[in-house]
C-alpha cells in the first residue's frame, strides 16, 4: 500500500511537471502576449511597461524556472487580467465543472453499462441495432452543433429550459432552477461519453460470455439473469473501469465546449478566457489543476479495478 | 424399471455453417447403466464434447441445435424439456467438469462462493449452513485446510487443487450422472492420477455413474467399464474394457491401441500412429467415415455407410468385422509387421 502510494506520488510529480513544462513553452511561445490585447491607442512605452511589469521581458526558460518554484511553494501566481490570485479564480469555477462532471459520468456510467448488456442480451436483434445505430449518431455529431440545436428547440421554441447560465445559488437556490440548468449541458457532455461505454460494455460482454467459465456457470444450473448479471458483468466490469478511466479527459475536453456553449461558469469558459486574454498564470493554473483532477481520477479507477479484479494485487 | 441411466439414441447435433448445418455428432448411440463409468474416447475433434454438451443441453447457448434424436436420463426425454426444467436438472441431477480448470473456474469470485452458489441454485438453505456444505465437499474431495481454500481465488489455487475444487461444485447436488470431459488433460502426470483415483473412489461411494470423455485410451483402460469409440460423429464401437483391449473390432479401435505404449510391449519399438488425420466438418467423406485413413478399406467402406451392429456384448460399425477377424488382422501389434506410419 505505502510502497504503491508513492510510486504513485512519484508518477504523478513526474507527469506534472511534464505537462507545465509543455504548457508553460506553449502559451508564452504563441504568438501575441497580454501586451497585444490592450487596446489600439496604447503607446510602445505603455506595452513597454507592461511587459516588464509582468515580468515578460526575461528569457522563457528562466520565467519557468521561477514559476516552478513559486508553484512549489503552492503560489500558482495572479492573475493577469483581474489582479486576483489564480488559485482563488479556480476555485470559484471548479465546483461548477465538478458539479457538471460527476452528473455526466453517473448517468453514463449507469446507462452506459445498462444498454450495453441489453445490447449484448439481444444480439444482432432490433434492440441491438436501434443501440448501436444510436450510439454511433452520438458519436460522430459535434457537441457544439447538438447543443444548439437543443437550445434552438428547448429554450427558443419550447421555452421549457434556460439556455445559459448556472442557474440560481446560494441563497436563491432553487430546485427546478438549478436541474433545468444542469439538464442540455448534462445531456450534451453525456452524448460525448456514453457511446463509448455502451460499445465498449458490448464487446467486453460478448468476449466475457464466449469464456468457459459462464458454460460451467450454466453446468451448474445457474439462471440466466445470474449467469448474465452476476458471471458475466462482474468479469466485463474490469475492462469497462480502465476505458471509464481514460474517458476521464475526455470528459473534461468535452465540458470545454460545453460550458461555453451553456454559459456555464466552470473551468471551462475560464481557461477559454485565460487563453484569450493571454493570461499566462491563469492557464498554467488550471493546467496544473486539470492534471491534478485526471491523476486523481485515475487513482480511483486503479482502485476500483483492484477492488473489482482479486488477480490485481490490493492497493 | 430398466436398470439404464442415459440412452442416447440416434443424437444428431448441429451448429448452423455458412452453407447448412455442420454436424460435429451425427447418430450418435450409446447408454450407460447405473453406477457404471463408461468412457468415450476418440481423437480431437471427434464430437465428444458436443455429445456431452447435448446431453446437458448447453449447445443451444453456444449457437448449436441438437437435431435429431433422443437423450433419456432416467427414462425422461430431455430434448424435450424446457429451458427451465433442463436448468433445475444441470448441477443438480447430471453435473459436468471440463477440461481446463483454470478457465472453468470464475476468476472473480472465491473457490467457496462458486461452491456455495452450486448448492443454493438447487435447494433452499441459509448462506452459512451452504458454507458449511461446501466445506464439507471441499474436504471430501481431498482438498487440505478446507476453510482456508474456501475463501481463496483460483488464480491462488494449482492445477490439480483446482480440478478438485470443480469437481466439488459438480458433487454439490449429488449428481446421479457426472461427465467428465476430459477432466486431466491439462494436468501432469501425477496430479492425473490422483484426479482419477478420486473420480473413482467417489463413484464407489455414491454409486452414481460417470461418463468420461478423453482422448487418452490408456486412461480408459484405468478408469471405464465400457468404452465406447468415437470417430468424426459416429460411433465406431462399444466394447467393454477387458474386451477391447483383448481384441478391438474395428481398424480404428486398433489403431487407437497401437497409439499408446503397453506394459507387456517390447522396449525400444516405435509406437505406431493411424495415418492421416480427422476429417474437417465440412469434408466428411461419404460411405464409411474412416474410410480414407483405413489400411483394410474396400471399395464398399467408399460408398456406403456401415451401421453400428452388435455381435454379442459388443456393438461395431465396419464392413468387414468378420473377414478381419478370421484373418487375426484386427490383432493389436505394437511390434514387428509393417507399421502403418512411424
Ligand atoms: N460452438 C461451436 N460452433 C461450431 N462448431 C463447433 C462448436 N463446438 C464444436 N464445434 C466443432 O465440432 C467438432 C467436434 O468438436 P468437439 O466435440 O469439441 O470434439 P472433441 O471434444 O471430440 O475433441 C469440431 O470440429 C469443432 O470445431
Ligand atoms: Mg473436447
Amino acid at each position: 500500500m505505502l510502497r504503491f502510494m508513492i510510486n504513485r506520488a512519484g508518477q504523478s510529480a513526474i507527469l506534472l511537471l511534464i505537462v507545465t513544462l509543455i504548457t508553460f513553452f506553449l502559451v508564452n511561445l504563441a504568438p501575441g502576449g497580454p501586451a497585444s490585447t490592450m487596446r489600439m491607442e496604447a503607446t510602445e512605452e505603455e506595452r513597454q511597461a507592461i511587459v516588464e511589469k509582468l515580468g515578460l521581458d526575461q528569457p522563457v526558460h528562466i520565467r519557468y524556472v521561477e514559476w516552478l518554484k513559486n508553484a512549489l511553494q503552492g503560489d500558482l501566481g495572479t492573475s493577469f487580467t483581474s489582479s486576483e490570485p489564480v488559485i482563488q479564480r479556480i476555485m470559484e469555477r471548479l465546483p461548477y465543472t465538478i458539479e457538471l462532471t460527476i452528473f455526466t459520468i453517473v448517468i453514463s456510467v449507469i446507462l452506459g453499462i445498462f444498454f450495453g448488456v441489453i445490447s449484448t442480451v439481444k444480439r444482432g436483434k432490433a434492440g441491438d441495432h436501434v443501440i448501436n445505430f444510436v450510439s454511433v449518431i452520438g458519436l460522430s455529431v459535434p457537441a457544439f452543433w447538438l447543443g444548439l440545436m437543443l437550445i434552438l428547440l428547448f429554450s427558443i421554441t419550447f421555452k421549457w429550459l434556460p439556455s445559459s447560465g448556472v442557474g440560481p445559488r446560494g441563497a436563491e437556490f432553487e430546485l427546478w432552477g438549478w436541474i433545468s440548468h444542469l439538464i442540455m449541458p448534462v445531456l450534451i457532455l453525456t452524448t460525448t461519453v456514453l457511446p463509448h461505454i455502451v460499445r465498449f460494455t458490448r464487446s467486453s460482454m460478448l468476449e466475457v460470455t464466449s469464456q468457459n467459465y459462464i458454460r460451467t456457470a450454466r453446468a451448474k444450473g445457474a439462471k440466466e439473469s445470474v449467469v448474465l448479471y452476476v458471471h458475466a458483468l462482474r468479469n466485463a466490469l474490469i475492462p469497462i473501469i480502465t476505458i471509464i478511466g481514460m474517458l476521464i479527459p475526455r470528459l473534461l475536453s468535452g465540458a470545454v465546449i460545453t460550458e461555453a456553449i451553456f454559459g456555464w461558469t466552470g473551468i471551462g469558459t475560464l481557461i477559454i478566457d485565460a487563453a484569450r486574454g493571454r493570461d499566462y498564470p491563469l492557464v498554467m493554473g488550471i493546467t496544473v489543476m486539470i492534471t491534478i483532477v485526471v491523476v486523481f481520477c485515475n487513482l480511483i479507477v486503479d482502485f476500483l479495478y483492484s477492488r473489482v479484479d482479486p488477480r490485481v494485487k490490493n492497493v | 424399471m430398466s436398470n439404464k441411466i442415459l440412452e442416447v439414441k440416434n443424437l444428431v447435433t448441429g451448429y448452423q455453417g455458412k452453407d447448412g448445418f455442420m454436424k460435429p455428432v451425427d447418430g450418435v448411440s450409446f447408454d450407460i447403466e447405473k453406477g457404471e463409468t463408461i468412457c468415450i474416447v476418440g481423437e480431437s475433434g471427434s464430437g465428444k464434447s458436443v455429445t456431452s454438451m447435448s446431453i446437458m443441453r448447453l449447445v443451444e447457448f453456444e449457437n448449436g441445435r441438437i437435431l435429431d434424436g433422443q437423450i433419456l436420463f432416467c427414462g425422461e426425454e430431455l430434448s424435450k424439456k424446457s429451458n427451465e426444467e433442463m436448468r433445475q436438472i444441470r448441477g443438480s441431477k447430471i453435473s459436468m467438469i471440463f477440461q481446463e480448470p483454470l478457465t472453468a473456474l470464475n476468476p472473480v469470485f472465491t473457490i467457496g462462493k462458486q461452491i456455495t452458489e452450486a448448492i443454493l441454485f438447487h435447494r433452499s438453505m441459509g448462506k452459512k449452513e451452504a458454507w458449511l456444505r461446501a466445506e464439507e465437499l471441499v474436504r471430501l474431495v481431498g482438498i487440505s485446510d478446507p476453510k482456508q481454500r474456501l475463501k481463496q481465488y483460483p488464480h491462488e489455487l494449482s492445477g490439480g487443487m483446482r480440478q478438485r475444487a470443480m469437481i466439488a461444485i459438480a458433487l454439490a447436488s449429488e449428481p446421479d450422472l457426472l461427465i467428465a470431459d476430459e477432466p486431466t488433460t491439462a494436468l501432469d502426470v501425477t496430479i492425473e492420477a490422483q484426479i482419477l483415483e478420486l473420480l473413482r473412489s467417489l463413484r464407489e461411494e455414491r454409486g452414481m455413474s460417470i461418463m468420461l470423455i478423453t482422448h487418452d485410451i490408456g486412461v480408459a483402460a484405468e478408469m471405464a467399464n465400457r468404452i465406447i469409440i468415437m470417430y468424426a460423429g459416429k460411433v465406431m464401437e462399444v466394447a467393454e474394457t477387458k474386451d477391447l483391449f483383448d481384441q478391438p473390432l474395428h481398424p480404428y479401435s486398433k489403431g487407437l491401441l497401437e497409439s499408446v505404449p503397453r506394459m507387456d510391449g517390447e522396449r525400444g519399438v516405435p509406437l505406431k500412429s493411424i495415418s492421416g488425420s480427422i476429417p474437417r466438418l465440412n469434408e466428411v467423406p461419404p460411405g464409411c467415415r474412416f474410410s480414407p485413413r483405413c489400411p483394410f478399406v474396400t471399395d464398399k467402406c467408399h460408398k456406403q455407410e456401415p451401421a453400428l451392429e452388435k455381435r454379442g456384448t459388443r456393438q461395431v460399425a465396419c464392413w468387414h468385422v468378420d473377414e478381419l477377424f478370421e484373418k487375426d488382422l484386427l490383432a493389436i501389434k505394437t511390434e514387428g509387421g509393417v507399421p502403418i506410419e512411424s
